[in-house]
């Protein structure tokens, strides 16, 4: 492909924009639509889309720099993380203490904002971003009934505020006995379901109570004073915030499901390694799923459940999770190299890990795809993405190329 | 360009009616149309495998005739090459040295290894056939470690040795570790210094114990048996290799520094920082196994890892294998390592004998296993595919002769790809072992 580009290709009438960049892909993956042979992407200076379709017809402004790929797809999504929050080298004591995924004092503390303990100079982050992943949902992590929330943020900018996308986006919420051994309560599974439903009802108590306040005007009673924990609960009940509930068993998922049916939140399963047993019931709740990383040695786990749930028709996507000690699955490419070979394929591997997460993140306007208006996130590679030896070759964030060498 | 997506043709399945041979048929048996890669010579288009009693009567290609009354396999489409040698893993429930002492020379891997375990059956579902069993690296040294065939039909863990007997012959190697899993409170060393002081301490008083048994007479009294000593002996005199847990460049200095000074036979395991001193490695002749992870990282002395590794070692003349170190990786994904190497620049011929001859080597057993060449033992995996391919899976493994994994089976199968009660070793068991294995946090 190199050097082959074409004088027709550019020449368009508009004098380049500062920042503007092109991409010239041998087979270009919108995963929006069919793939496109020898296609080109201009990105605009501010970050979005201008033009996709084929080389033949494209039109490119003279001076634009035009990277050339074998293979190009949109940036990829990572469902579910604990990036930037956990860092490598999974300290937690001292001055290298990067490990700021959940904290032990309590087992519900929807209040965390994980704005407050990303790090955006995590070498995680980098390490992510040069395996192609453009978007990150992170924040907190499993291990307590309600961790804290999460975060979405591109993998790029110096601070939280320049990385931000979207500030929060779910509580993180964990069932089942990954809990009990990190409080001394919920000492069981029940008692933590329990814990949860109190603190649900407790925090519509408090927005009752808030509402009817504000109703009153000058008449009523003084409002409640401010209670961060329930605040943020609300955010869930009035489905401002989504719940991510790590359910991994078939008791631990019947739960969730038990407990959106009681207050009708938003429900995102994340784990779901058993989700193979409950395909009828999860689809017919309409409940997302956000799988487990394939090679993650979960209990029961299987290769080839993301194939079920997509042949069950379910909306799912792929995460890399978190794995503290030994990291075996934190590049997402990989893991959805393993669900591609395991059942799923290529295609659909490529959209669980674009398209599909954008859409449970609800970010599918700006991202997951390669459309015109939408954010240029490309990842470059000099062949199927996700074959063990082929290398990826350039990382671009709204239209800023931020890697350029094979690897 | 590469065709993205779809490139890899697969041929179809096997023929499910061949008969599985048993051992000690007296039949040949002929695996014929695969793309062969004997390791020790060039590949093979469309080779011709011979077996008979176990072992591989002869390797050649699509003109070597089948010997009389010979059972046929066609692999037609298929890739064969020699079972896969894990130089590194903890299947099998192993279990080592205590909390009594850093130092257990006398501890044996294999009276702890548990046959049925289904631990064993990711190791064929990954085309492993010989794999070293080690206990782990919370010790400075944490015991004898075992190599293992995995043979059809194992009852007991004397069914799988690679050695005759047990109680006369070295079975294995011995664990050592440097570095931070083995620094806890006294008797263990709390620096790096006080651990090379222990051992060095230790092997001193092996070599005194070799000095006077060598000066005993023949007709001097019994002397008292050593456990400790007598294995420490078998390490003094080479004939057990040191397999050497240890990552950070000055550990794996360290380790050059005890052999130089007591001479033993030594594989760096993991060996993390090994590029950053593959010169040295090289001229010393020590080979590196190298576990490969995803990112850097998982703990302070592993955040200088790369996918380079490999590639950086052979370009130095270093021995290089890859291992498991199962449940840190997991055993279907060996191939997996190799390829991620070739990626960042290894040789595919050198990545293949990594996965194959050269963990063969680093366990002494290259004269048995490791090679398609007759003589040698019949172990060997059937793939649908390029092994360096994520789409490719492992169809058959093969051990002495014996099919020991079939994915046309669906009870086999079943292991390749996981699912509802296949693995009774659940995370939360794995994170009880690797307190155990690796001694952290209490």
């Amino acid at each position: 492909m190199r050097g082959l580009l074409t004088a027709a290709l550019v020449g368009g009438l508009a004098a380049p924009a500062a920042g503007q960049v092109a991409v010239r892909a041998g087979v270009l993956h919108t995963v929006a639509g069919a793939p496109i042979e020898d296609a080109v992407v201009v990105a605009a200076a501010d970050g979005a889309i201008e033009w996709v379709g084929p080389a033949a017809e494209a039109s490119v402004p003279a001076g634009v720099e035009v990277l050339e790929a074998a293979v190009v797809t949109p940036g990829l999504v990572d469902a579910h993380s604990v990036v930037g929050l956990a860092g490598a080298l999974n300290s937690d004591v001292g001055q290298v203490r990067d490990q700021d995924q959940l904290d032990k004092s309590a087992p519900i503390q929807p209040e965390l904002r994980a704005v407050d303990a990303y790090d955006a100079a995590e070498t995680l982050v980098d390490w992510v971003r040069s395996y192609g992943v453009t978007t990150l949902h992170t924040g907190h992590g499993p291990g307590a009934l309600i961790s804290g929330q999460t975060m979405i943020v591109k993998t790029r900018g110096r601070t939280a505020e320049e990385a931000t996308i979207v500030p929060a986006r779910m509580l993180a919420a964990t069932l089942g006995g990954a809990v009990s051994s990190n409080f001394r309560s919920p000492g069981t599974a029940a008692k933590g379901v329990a814990m949860l439903r109190a603190a649900l009802l407790g925090a519509r108590a408090y927005g009752e109570q808030v509402r009817r306040a504000e109703e009153a005007g000058q008449d009523a009673p003084a409002p409640p004073a401010r209670d961060l924990a329930r605040e943020a609960l609300g955010r869930v009940l009035s489905g401002e915030l989504s719940l991510l509930v790590t359910a991994n068993t078939v008791t631990e998922i019947g739960a969730a499901l038990r407990l959106r049916r009681e207050f009708g939140f938003d429900l995102v399963l994340d784990g779901a390694a058993e989700s193979y047993l409950l395909l009828d019931e999860i689809r017919a709740a309409g409940v997302p799923v956000v799988l487990h990383p394939p090679m993650s040695r979960v209990r029961n786990g299987s290769f080839e459940t993301a194939a079920a749930l997509a042949a069950a028709g379910i909306p799912f996507a792929i995460q890399t999770g978190f794995e503290g000690y030994v990291p075996k699955t934190r590049v997402l490419l990989w893991e959805a190299a393993i669900a591609a070979a395991n059942g799923l394929g290529p295609e659909r591997a490529l959209a669980a890990v674009t398209l599909d997460a954008a859409r449970i993140l609800g970010i599918d306007e700006r991202v997951g795809s390669i459309e015109v208006g939408k954010d240029a996130d490309l990842a470059l590679f000099d062949g199927d993405p996700f074959e063990y030896t082929t290398h990826i070759c350039g990382v671009i964030i709204e239209a800023e190329v931020l890697s350029r060498e094979c690897r | 360009m590469k065709r993205a997506f779809g490139a890899l043709v697969l041929v179809p399945a096997l023929a499910a009616s061949q008969p599985a041979p048993a051992a000690g048929q007296d039949a040949a048996h002929v695996f014929r149309g695969a793309y062969l890669l004997p390791i020790s010579s060039p590949p093979i288009e469309s080779g011709v495998l011979v077996v008979q009693g176990g072992a591989i009567v002869a390797v050649g290609g699509a003109d070597l005739a089948s010997p009389p009354g010979a059972v046929e396999h066609d692999l037609t489409g298929r890739v064969l090459m020699p079972g896969v040698v894990d130089s590194h893993s903890h299947v099998g429930s192993v279990s080592g040295g205590d909390r009594s002492s850093p130092l257990h020379p006398d501890v044996r891997a294999l009276d702890s290894i548990d046959v049925a375990s289904d631990s064993f059956w990711r190791a064929r579902a990954g085309g492993i056939t010989t794999v070293n069993v080690m206990p782990g690296s919370g010790h400075l040294m944490s015991g004898q470690t075992v190599y293992l065939k995995l043979r059809a039909g194992g009852r007991t863990v004397e069914d799988w040795l690679l050695c005759d007997d047990p109680l006369t012959d070295v079975c294995g190697g011995m664990k050592m570790a440097n570095g931070t899993n083995s620094l806890r409170e006294p008797p263990f060393p709390g620096t790096r210094a006080r651990s090379a002081a222990l051992v060095r301490g230790l092997y001193h008083e092996a070599r005194a114990y070799v000095e006077r048994q060598a000066g005993r007479a023949d007709g001097d009294p019994p002397a008292a048996r050593d456990l400790r000593m007598e294995a420490l002996a078998e390490v003094l005199a080479g004939e057990r290799i040191v397999q050497h847990h240890t990552h950070r460049h000055n550990d794996i200095a360290t380790v050059l520094r005890l052999r130089e000074e007591f001479g033993f036979r030594v594989v760096i395991q993991h060996g993390t920082e090994a590029w950053k001193l593959a010169d040295e490695l090289a001229a010393a002749g020590v080979p590196v196994s190298i576990t490969s992870i995803d990112a850097p990282g998982g703990k302070e002395e592993t955040i200088d890892w790369t996918l380079e590794a490999g590639a950086i070692l052979e370009r130095a003349g270093v021995d290089v294998a890859f291992n498991t170190d199962d449940f840190i990786t997991d055993s279907r994904l060996l191939l997996r390592s190799a390829a991620l190497a070739v990626r960042n620049g290894m040789s595919r011929a050198k990545a293949l004998e990594a996965l194959t001859l050269a963990p063969a080597r680093m366990l002494g057993l290259a004269d048995r296993v490791g090679s398609l060449e007759a003589g040698k033992d019949a172990d060997f995996v059937v793939l649908s595919g390029d092994p360096f391919s994520v789409y490719a899976t492992v169809q058959q493994t093969w051990v002495e002769g014996r099919l020991i994994f079939d994915r046309s089976n669906p009870e086999h199968r079943r292991y390749a790809v996981g699912g509802h009660d296949v693995y009774r070793t659940t995370a939360e068991e794995e994170a009880v072992l690797r307190r155990l294995l690796e001694g952290e946090g209490g």
